[in-house]
């Protein structure tokens, strides 16, 4: 039987964390997730299934609580948004370097600086490029709906211990505030079994001690290293996942993810029922990208609009994939500020459609 | 009362030279050899072996552990 | 009798523990690093608990203490091995977790994570060993550096008044209703040596009883950071660092 609830983005993450079988969460609190943490206390989860939450004296804590965790090969997983995901940033940099697996939480908040707690898009080169030192990559992905906030728990942490890499979900206040009605997943068991080719669970018998770092100081080998992470990225192109709208005869292409893609979706029908034949192609990982679509798409429409909520971050990599064949634009809003699908449409015939 | 007799080893290449085993020898029983290792260290050795004791005072606080010891007890 | 007849395996007294790896130490010669590797290793090889120890190696000089104790280790970024070690040991309470650390990845740049853990009073064992300099990144000041003394970025001397004093985190934390045992000991003899080794043992031990965290401070030379010779440095240490940061419980 179907599980139903009606909650919260962040609250449904909280949920299906506990339901994917997550062994430890890390968190400090900051606006606008604090709901995830707040969630799980309330739901006790040590009693539910024996999962660890832990409130850290800051976000350079759990990040670093997160990287001890996450190298003994249990499920661990942090939240947090745009100042406190800066923080972060460093020992981000060691799990990816280090090869963990784990999942972090970025309900992104409009900046720079202390910014606004308003809903923003414009921490996506900080997810998709890397965001601290060295050449790494996260998965990176992005739901648009309370249902996608709990299935890309399960999703991000399957992805993460695929590849031995971090998973973001890349999420802002829209999406985590917002109430709709969400399945829930059955509980799964957390995982008793652990990989000892890698975890540092202490040194058997039978086994090398394992050593978890990211440290190698004879050149050669960190670059033998590096030229393995960047293969390791670009496999991860066969998981791309993105979701296509009134594509098939489209002459426009909006490209759009998370809240904005919610807004685009309005702006699709708003333009349809105006007889214009707009589509959009909504990334659901923004790490891997879905550049080898949006080529394919560049062949058979006139132009593209990358609609985000920031100054235009991921209009970049639309305009990297589809490499000059057509125009491509980018229309956004920043600080905080939302568009309304009819801003999105006006600019869409502004640029394009004109005389249509 | 039965007096002990010891002996040390030193694992020359892995000595660095450092003398802290000597000044914490109680007995004068380390010097350090004229002649160095493949690191170029002046190697720790027994100079007097008719000394030690094997108390393994130079052993526990030789800082990279190269020291090992044997001790007999005599009457 | 012939030193041949003394050394035979049944008159073997003492011998490096094979906890420690056959790697060669990074350390300077005559460097205290070493040495409280080799007591936390054979502390691990006497319990016998090996199969259940975690270390955390810290940046420092000590970066690479996991190359030389033969244990899983997880290496942390600088000052934050405390949190790395509430992480594992949250999720693996039954392990021993312990972080080593220098006095500016422990009382500089890892502040907030040491006071935080140890206030939080996670069951774990912190080695601390404060040279009263960054001998790493090639002798600068740290947190604990003496009034007057030169470092490359104190090249004429500490002055407190500008610098800031050197404080004793060891005593501060002390404070703390999380943590359990403190105590401050050294290596450089070997005296010292039986009592810091003890030490490490009750901590380890009462890591197992679940007491709370406990801390061993081990105040140690940086000969090549204080410009001495490793007997020098030792006696240096002696005379000067031992008034300021005094041995025995907390
Ligand atoms: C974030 C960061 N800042 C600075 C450094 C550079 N750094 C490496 S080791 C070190 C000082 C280590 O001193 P200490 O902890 O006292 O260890 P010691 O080398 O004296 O044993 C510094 C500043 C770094 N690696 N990472
Ligand atoms: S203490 Fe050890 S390293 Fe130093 S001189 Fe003696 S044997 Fe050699
Ligand atoms: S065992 Fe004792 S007496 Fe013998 S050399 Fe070492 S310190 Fe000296
Ligand atoms: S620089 Fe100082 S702390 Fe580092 S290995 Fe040398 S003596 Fe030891
Ligand atoms: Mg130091």
């Amino acid at each position: 039987m179907k599980e139903l609830a009606l909650m919260k983005g962040n609250e449904a993450i909280a949920e299906a964390a506990i339901r994917a079988g997550v062994d430890g969460y890390f968190g400090y609190p900051i606006t606008p997730q604090s709901e995830v943490m707040e969630y799980l206390m309330l739901q006790k989860p040590e009693e539910r299934t024996g999962m660890v939450v832990l409130q850290a004296e800051s976000e350079v804590a759990s990040i670093n609580m997160l990287y001890g965790a996450a190298g003994t090969g249990k499920k661990v997983m942090t939240s947090s948004s745009s100042p406190g995901i800066s923080l972060m940033q460093e020992g981000i940099s060691y799990i990816a370097g280090a090869e963990l697996p784990c999942l972090i939480v970025n309900v992104v908040r409009g900046g720079p600086g202390l910014g606004t707690i308003q809903p923003s898009q414009a921490d996506y080169f900080q997810s998709t490029k890397g965001g601290g030192h060295g050449d790494y990559r996260l998965i990176v992905l992005a739901p648009a709906s309370v249902q996608e906030m709990a299935d890309f728990v399960d999703l991000g942490f399957e992805l993460a211990f695929k590849y031995r890499n971090p998973a973001l979900i890349l999420t802002d206040g829209l999406i985590g505030q917002m109430m709709e009605k969400v399945e829930l997943s059955p509980q799964k068991e957390r995982v008793t079994e652990f990989d000892q080719s890698w975890v540092t669970t202490g040194k058997t018998k039978d086994r090398e001690r394992n050593i978890i770092t990211s440290l190698n100081l004879d050149p050669d080998l960190q670059y033998e290293h590096n030229l393995k992470l960047q293969a390791k990225y670009k496999s991860m192109e066969q998981d791309v996942m993105f979701e296509k709208t009134e594509c098939d005869d489209a002459d426009f292409l909006l490209v759009a993810y998370g809240s904005s893609a919610r807004i685009c979706q309005k702006v699709v029908e708003m333009a349809r029922s105006r007889g214009k034949k707009v589509g959009l192609l909504r990334p659901q990982t923004l790490f891997p990208f879905p550049s080898v679509e949006l080529a394919r798409m560049a062949r058979k429409v006139k132009g593209m609009m990358a609609v985000e909520l920031s100054a235009g971050q991921m209009v970049e990599d639309v305009k990297l994939a589809v490499n000059g064949r057509i125009p491509v634009s980018h229309y956004g809003m920043v600080g905080g500020k939302i568009h309304s699908p009819d801003d999105v449409l006006n600019e869409l015939e502004k640029k394009y459609i004109g005389g249509y | 009362m039965a007096k002990a007799k010891g002996a040390i080893v030193v694992d020359v290449e892995r000595c660095k030279g450092c003398q802290v085993c000597m000044v914490n020898c109680p007995t004068d029983t380390i010097g350090m050899a004229t002649e160095v290792n493949g690191k170029g260290y002046h190697y720790a050795y027994m100079k007097n072996p008719e000394n030690c004791t094997g108390c393994t005072n130079c052993a526990i606080v030789c800082p990279d552990g190269v020291i090992t010891v044997y001790r007999v007890k005599q009457n | 009798m012939e030193v041949k007849e003394i050394i035979r395996p049944e008159n073997l007294v003492y011998r490096r523990t094979p906890l420690m790896t056959d790697a060669n130490l990074s350390y300077c010669p005559g460097c205290g690093h070493g040495t409280v590797h080799r007591l936390i290793m054979e502390v691990v090889e006497e319990m016998g608990i090996q199969e259940d120890t975690i270390g955390i190696a810290p940046v420092g000089c000590s970066v690479l203490a996991y190359d030389f104790m033969n244990i899983d280790c997880t290496q942390a970024a600088h000052g934050r091995a405390p949190a790395v070690a509430t992480g594992i040991k949250r999720l693996w309470p039954d392990k021993y977790v312990f972080t080593y650390q220098g006095d500016g990845d422990l009382a500089a740049i890892g502040t907030a994570e040491t006071i935080h853990a140890c206030n939080r009073g996670e069951n774990i064992t912190i080695f601390f060993v404060n040279n009263g300099i960054y001998g790493m990144t090639g002798g600068q000041m740290a947190p604990t550096t003496l009034e007057g003394m030169k470092s490359s970025t104190s090249p004429y001397g500490r002055n407190n008044a500008t610098m800031g004093p050197p404080y004793k985190i060891t005593e501060m934390v002390a404070q703390l209703e999380g943590v359990h045992y403190v105590t401050r000991q050294a290596v450089h003899k070997p005296g010292p040596v039986r009592k810091a080794k003890k030490a490490i043992r009750k901590a380890l031990e009462l890591q197992k009883e679940n007491k709370g965290l406990s801390l061993i401070e081990f105040v140690s030379n940086c000969n090549s950071g204080w410009k001495m010779t490793p007997n020098d440095s030792n006696t240096w240490m002696e005379e000067n660092m031992f008034p300021f940061y005094p041995m025995g419980d907390i």
